[in-house]
């Protein structure tokens, strides 16, 4: 093989398992630490809106679910596609982790939209371009999971999982230049590449360290899921024993009987 | 300081019940899916020791 071996480590599930077991305390670390850093920048920094009072505080959550739930998808997406075209196991089951934590955010975004929405628009939904294409995400999401739980070979739901994953990512774009494609109520990106960002710089700072902190607790979630599926999965592999036995470490000797 | 008093502070300006609505859910649903996904893991554990102590299948 000319490819090198390290490439492929951790695409074994009995590689990933103690790996993922490892990170998950920093991933949990990191995501407390901006969490705190990031809600005492938002409440007690950034300072009241000129036009929304202190109703627009929700953004500091609000926008980082809404980007997180679209990244998630999309992640989701290229893992199940790994998983189809190289039959890697392990990228698979990294998408069947991802998609309920995608779908919490989804939800979050819609909630705490919902009551943004009712103090400044005056109302808890419309049938608007970025809200309507945010709720499809949802039910792409809710598709993904119930598909997957449906086919009972996991090979196969695997594949039949990646192939909505991919056709539904078709609706990220949409739901991200919806509000440049169509006249939304919604307001435009809070944060573009070709202009100034128009925010308050403390504001601006509580939303993307808030946005860290989002992104390290979806590692930290994902992961310890992944490790719940590759348990689950290869039960019957003799890693997996020892591994449940020994709790997070997962020797790697003789008797392994996995395929990656 | 933004905020003159604890009730200011969660009064948000008489935004509270949206703000802290949104907050709350977030939180929740934040706090509940690590203690469901540690659960999922704990069982699927469980399932594999009882495997080995019930001998090979």
């Amino acid at each position: 093989m000319s490819t090198s071996p390290r490439f492929f480590t951790f695409a074994s599930p009995a590689r990933f398992y103690p790996l993922a077991g490892k990170s998950v305390p920093w991933f949990w670390a990191t995501a407390i630490l901006l969490t705190a850093a990031g809600l005492f920048v938002g409440f007690f920094r950034a300072p009241t809106d000129a036009t929304q009072g202190d109703a627009y505080r929700i953004i500091f959550i609000h926008v980082p679910a809404a980007w997180m739930s679209m990244l998630l998808y999309l992640v989701m997406a290229f893992w199940a596609a790994i998983g189809w075209a190289f039959n890697a196991r392990l990228a698979s089951m990294v998408a069947r982790a991802i998609a309920p934590t995608g779908a919490m955010f989804t939800f979050l975004a819609l909630w705490t939209g919902a009551l943004w929405g009712k103090p400044t628009w005056g109302a808890w939904w419309v049938w608007d371009a970025r809200l309507t294409s945010e709720l499809i995400l949802l039910f792409l999401y809710a598709g993904f999971m119930a598909i997957v739980a449906a086919i009972d070979e996991p090979r196969r739901a695997d594949r039949a999982g990646a192939l909505v994953a991919i056709v539904g990512s078709v609706n990220v774009p949409i739901i991200y230049f919806s509000v440049k494609w169509w006249n939304t109520l919604h307001q435009g990106a809070s944060i573009s590449a070709t202009a100034a960002p128009t925010m308050a710089k403390t504001m601006l700072l509580a939303m993307l360290i808030m946005t860290f902190a989002f992104w390290a607790y979806a590692f930290a979630v994902v992961c310890m899921r992944t490790r719940a599926i590759v348990l689950e999965r290869d039960r019957h592999a003799s890693w997996a024993g020892d591994a449940a036995a020994a709790g997070t470490r997962s020797p790697l000797g003789t008797g392994q009987r996995l395929t990656a | 300081m933004i905020w003159n008093s604890a009730a200011d502070f969660f009064a948000m300006g008489g935004y509270g019940l949206y703000v802290w609505g949104a907050y709350a859910v977030t939180a929740a649903c934040m706090l509940a899916e690590p203690v469901l996904v540690a659960m999922r893991h704990g069982r699927a554990r469980r399932a594999l020791v009882a495997d080995e102590e019930g001998g090979p299948r």
